[in-house]
């Protein structure tokens, strides 16, 4: 196995443990042994809080028991606050991924966010499901499973709110066994029908509290994948969490996301093992990852194309900026394919190559010199067709649109704080810096010439200098990597 | 006039490293004639939003239909007749015409088992073509593409206009290219440092997403370059309407009549999400579908490329059959289609239009599984393995 520079191995472990670290935070990880900054970043600052990405308290929303009473104004009012909730609620975790201390349980939760797909109107809903997530994200998975089961947000979306005894409703039992735990092929459609009815009566109120509903709940025997019992669903979380199947299925979907797009099978099976033993502790697992040697093998190294998130986070966690509309973060997440809080489907975003295709990518090329030197978005993210249905909000979508339309052929506005980033270089001498910007962006720094960076570079002023090398190298297929 | 812009696109546009790179790619683009005489081409028009097809092709003989649509029926008197049974929203005055001229073909009540009523899963289902209860991430033109034209490297065959890709297009290994103006495509992807970025990335890479990078980087720069040449040579005279459908035809066009190797052309029109108000954004929509695609055919008809192309439109749904107490329809299931060319075999209506006796849940039943259209134009009229790119057997139609 190639052996790669200790200060690219923390490059390395920065970039899949979190959104990338600046060059004096490498230079102290360099320093230490790998244990000591795996166990760093695992654990995360000491005695820090969770902190809350919440934007709204319940309280401020009107009772939802009296929304068919209500006049249509009183409607509106609850209307626009879903709205401009859940876009505060997408700029409010973006902030948090990028000035969080413990990165790693933001990029597991943006995981997580992906696993658990779920789309719902509602800021409420939304912000009840996204802390739940942040809780259990490096916690216990069947902590974390069967907290976002019994969130308002999932069960509406997936409709379990409708599945009775007497009508069953087979959605959220089928996408609890295909998404969230075996994957497809591993039960048969008898399990599926046998699980919804151990669902039935799960549900919520109408202030968004999970509720067991005793009278529509099935008590009857069911039969689940050859277990038979009068099982719930706190039973059927139970009997998915016992099956090996779940572990594997877990444990590549990690793989992929934090190692690589082709999951390796001795490997997966030795640490879904573990992560089986382990009761599904996610932090042993990540430990398991992060210490092993062959995470920095350098087939590994620099070859995850980086999800839309990861990439803006990566140049705001870099560089700091406030925007003068951080609305506008969502009309970038819209151009390049991943909106928070709102994925493509149930399946979640497929990621790797699919985050690319010509438009994306000449995008994301152009993102650091449409950002850092205020040029025009010329760019229209396609409409959203507005969901009606629970909860749903017609005008909201509108509004995106409408939002999103008038957003474009105007200048990109954000007040760049290069400051503490230019000072990150000054010990490195002017001959060095364009080797060493190069260096600490990209994990194959080599790709990148020093000659073509002259070529382009300010040459005026040291600060001009380290400004235009580094939007350049931003400005490269590789930087699309970690 | 062909030759000689290909000669200076080969000397304007070529790179030496996306040469070396491709070798494949640029032969493409040397070897002989790039449309051979009857190329076909697909053009796609995708009504956004879920169109209301009841109010589209109109039973105006059926009382249900008046009865579920009290205030939204369309009367007899007012849509334009198809047949004794059948009628036409009257702002689609230009399709009946195509329709009357033996140019246009309409299916009815297409759809898919176990639809489902939202908008981005059931677009999802048109656009990977799946099974509703199946998730794929790849769209069947995309992997028309990857079956077409693997290896062979013509990254300009399948085209949306548009600044962003539909799941439509993307395939796994090869994936169409989205533009809403050459012009503009090609200036942005013209930047001198993207260039030498190219240049000086000569060597193959050990790592494989390197690679994919700087090949997606290199075919938009010069598909950009290509379609930006291919786009001058042909400029419409026709007076296309002043609408986004309207510029966006007229970009299709100048394409089509020039010699550029594209196969397929996405357009999306609308929205169609009409839960309130329906009648004046449907006929606001429907007239600017109109007069766009009578501009277009027009245009096609006078370049004698009528016969080539085929226009299929879709919306991801239909409507509920009973209007709503805003003016407007819900989430519904089967639809109709529109297929128009002047190369069709058969014309006029296919099938019979909306059995409004047998409503499930207030819902029409599919007849016609959208995938049986999409195995015709694959396999008869863009003579692709419809089988391989729709992973299942489908039956084909005769309408082509």
């Amino acid at each position: 196995m190639p052996v790669v520079a200790k200060k690219v191995e923390m490059q390395h472990l920065a970039w899949r443990a979190g959104f990338g670290e600046t060059l004096p935070v490498i230079t102290e990880w360099e320093k230490r042994r790998r244990k000591e900054i795996v166990n760093k970043v695992l654990i995360g600052p000491k005695r820090a809080e969770l902190e809350s990405v919440d934007v709204i308290n319940a309280t401020d929303l009107p009772d939802y028991k009296r929304f068919r009473d209500m006049t249509e104004e009183q409607k509106k009012t609850v209307r626009e606050m879903n709205t401009q909730g859940i876009k505060d609620l997408n700029v409010a975790w973006l902030n948090m991924m990028e000035k969080s201390e413990h990165p790693l349980r933001e990029k597991m939760s943006l995981f997580w966010h992906g696993h658990f797909a779920c789309r719902t109107q509602d800021v409420l809903y939304n912000q009840q499901l996204i802390s739940v997530i942040r809780e259990n994200a490096l916690g216990n998975f069947g902590d974390l499973l069967s907290a976002v089961s019994k969130s308002t947000a999932m069960l509406q979306f997936l409709n379990n709110q409708q599945n009775r005894k007497q009508h069953p409703n087979e959605n959220f039992a089928r996408e609890v066994m295909e998404l969230f735990t075996m994957g497809r092929g591993h039960y048969s459609e008898t399990d599926i029908k046998e699980a919804a009815r151990a669902f039935t009566g799960w549900g919520f109120d109408d202030n968004g509290t999970f509720v067991f509903r005793e009278k529509q709940h099935d008590d009857g025997e069911k039969v689940l994948l050859g277990k038979r019992g009068n099982y719930n669903g706190d039973d059927v979380l139970k009997i998915l969490l016992d099956q090996r199947q779940t572990a594997i299925y877990i444990t590549t979907k990690i793989f992929r996301y934090f190692v690589d797009d082709t999951p390796d099978q001795a490997l997966i099976e030795s640490l879904s093992d573990k992560f089986y033993q382990s009761g599904y502790e996610i932090k042993t697992l990540m430990q398991e990852i992060f210490m092993s040697d062959w995470f920095y093998d350098s087939k590994y190294i620099g070859n995850r194309i980086k999800s839309p998130v990861e990439l803006l986070i990566g140049i705001r966690r870099t560089i700091p900026m406030a925007f003068e509309q951080e609305e506008l973060m969502i009309a970038f997440q819209r151009i390049l394919g991943q909106v928070l809080f709102y994925p493509p489907n149930v399946a979640g975003w497929p990621g790797g190559r699919a985050w690319i295709d010509s438009s994306s990518l000449m995008f994301r090329l152009r993102i650091p010199q449409v950002i850092l030197y205020s040029q025009v978005l010329n760019i229209r993210p396609k409409e959203i067709a507005p969901e009606m249905g629970d909860g749903g909000n017609y005008k909201m979508t509108l509004q995106i649109n409408d939002f999103l339309k008038r957003q474009f052929a105007k200048k990109v506005n954000a007040r760049i704080n290069w400051d503490p980033y230019i000072q990150g270089y000054s010990d490195i001498p002017r001959e060095n810096l364009a080797d060493e910007i190069a260096g600490v962006l990209l994990q194959q720094p080599g790709n990148i010439k020093k000659a073509l960076l002259e070529k382009y570079a300010d040459t005026g002023s040291r600060e001009g200098y380290i400004k235009t090398v580094t939007i350049d190298v931003m400005s490269t297929p590789e930087y699309q990597l970690c | 006039m062909y030759i000689l812009n290909r000669r200076r696109f080969l000397q304007v546009g070529s790179l030496a490293s996306a040469a070396m790179m491709m070798p494949k790619f640029l032969k493409a683009f040397e070897s002989g004639a790039l449309v051979p005489p009857g190329n076909k081409v697909l053009v796609i028009i995708q009504l956004s939003g879920g169109n209301d097809g009841l109010n589209t092709i109109i039973p105006y003989r059926n009382d249900i239909y008046y009865r579920s649509r009290p205030v939204l029926g369309i009367k007899r008197e007012t849509a334009l007749s198809l047949n004794d049974e059948l009628g036409i929203h009257p702002s689609l005055d230009g399709l009946k015409s195509l329709y009357d001229e033996g140019s246009m073909a309409i299916l009815n009540n297409v759809g898919y088992p176990n639809p489902d009523r939202s908008h981005f899963r059931s677009m999802d289902i048109w656009h990977s073509a799946s099974q509703s209860n199946e998730f794929w991430n790849d769209g069947w033109i995309g992997r028309y593409l990857d079956a077409q034209c693997n290896g062979c490297d013509k990254p300009t065959q399948a085209l949306e206009i548009d600044d962003t890709l539909s799941l439509a297009l993307k395939g796994d290994h090869n994936k169409g290219l989205a533009l809403t103006d050459p012009g503009r495509l090609s200036n942005t992807s013209n930047d001198k440092y993207f260039k030498d970025l190219l240049q000086q990335h000569a060597h193959e890479d050990e790592h494989h997403n390197v690679e994919y990078l700087y090949k997606t980087m290199a075919e938009t720069i010069s598909s950009a370059a290509y379609i930006q040449q291919q786009f001058k040579t042909y400029q419409s005279k026709e007076n296309y309407p002043a609408t986004e459908l309207g510029r966006n035809l007229r970009t299709i066009a100048n394409l089509v009549m020039s010699d550029i190797n594209t196969k397929v052309y996405y357009v999306s029109h609308g929205s169609f999400d009409t839960h309130v108000n329906q009648q004046d954004q449907q006929a606001r929509l429907f007239k600017q579908l109109s007069e766009a695609l009578t501009v277009f055919t027009g245009d096609l008809k006078k370049n004698n490329r009528f016969q080539d192309v085929a226009v299929m439109t879709f919306s991801e749904f239909g409507r509920r059959v009973s209007q709503n107490a805003s003016g407007g329809t819900d989430h519904g299931t089967a639809n109709n289609m529109f297929l128009i060319s002047g190369g069709l075999k058969k014309q006029g209506i296919l099938n019979e239009g909306p059995d409004l006796m047998n409503l499930k849940d207030g819902d029409l039943q599919y007849k016609v599984d959208f995938k049986s259209v999409y195995a015709t134009l694959l396999n008869k009229w863009l003579s692709a393995d419809d089988q391989q790119i729709l992973k299942q057997h489908y039956e084909k139609m005769d309408f082509i």
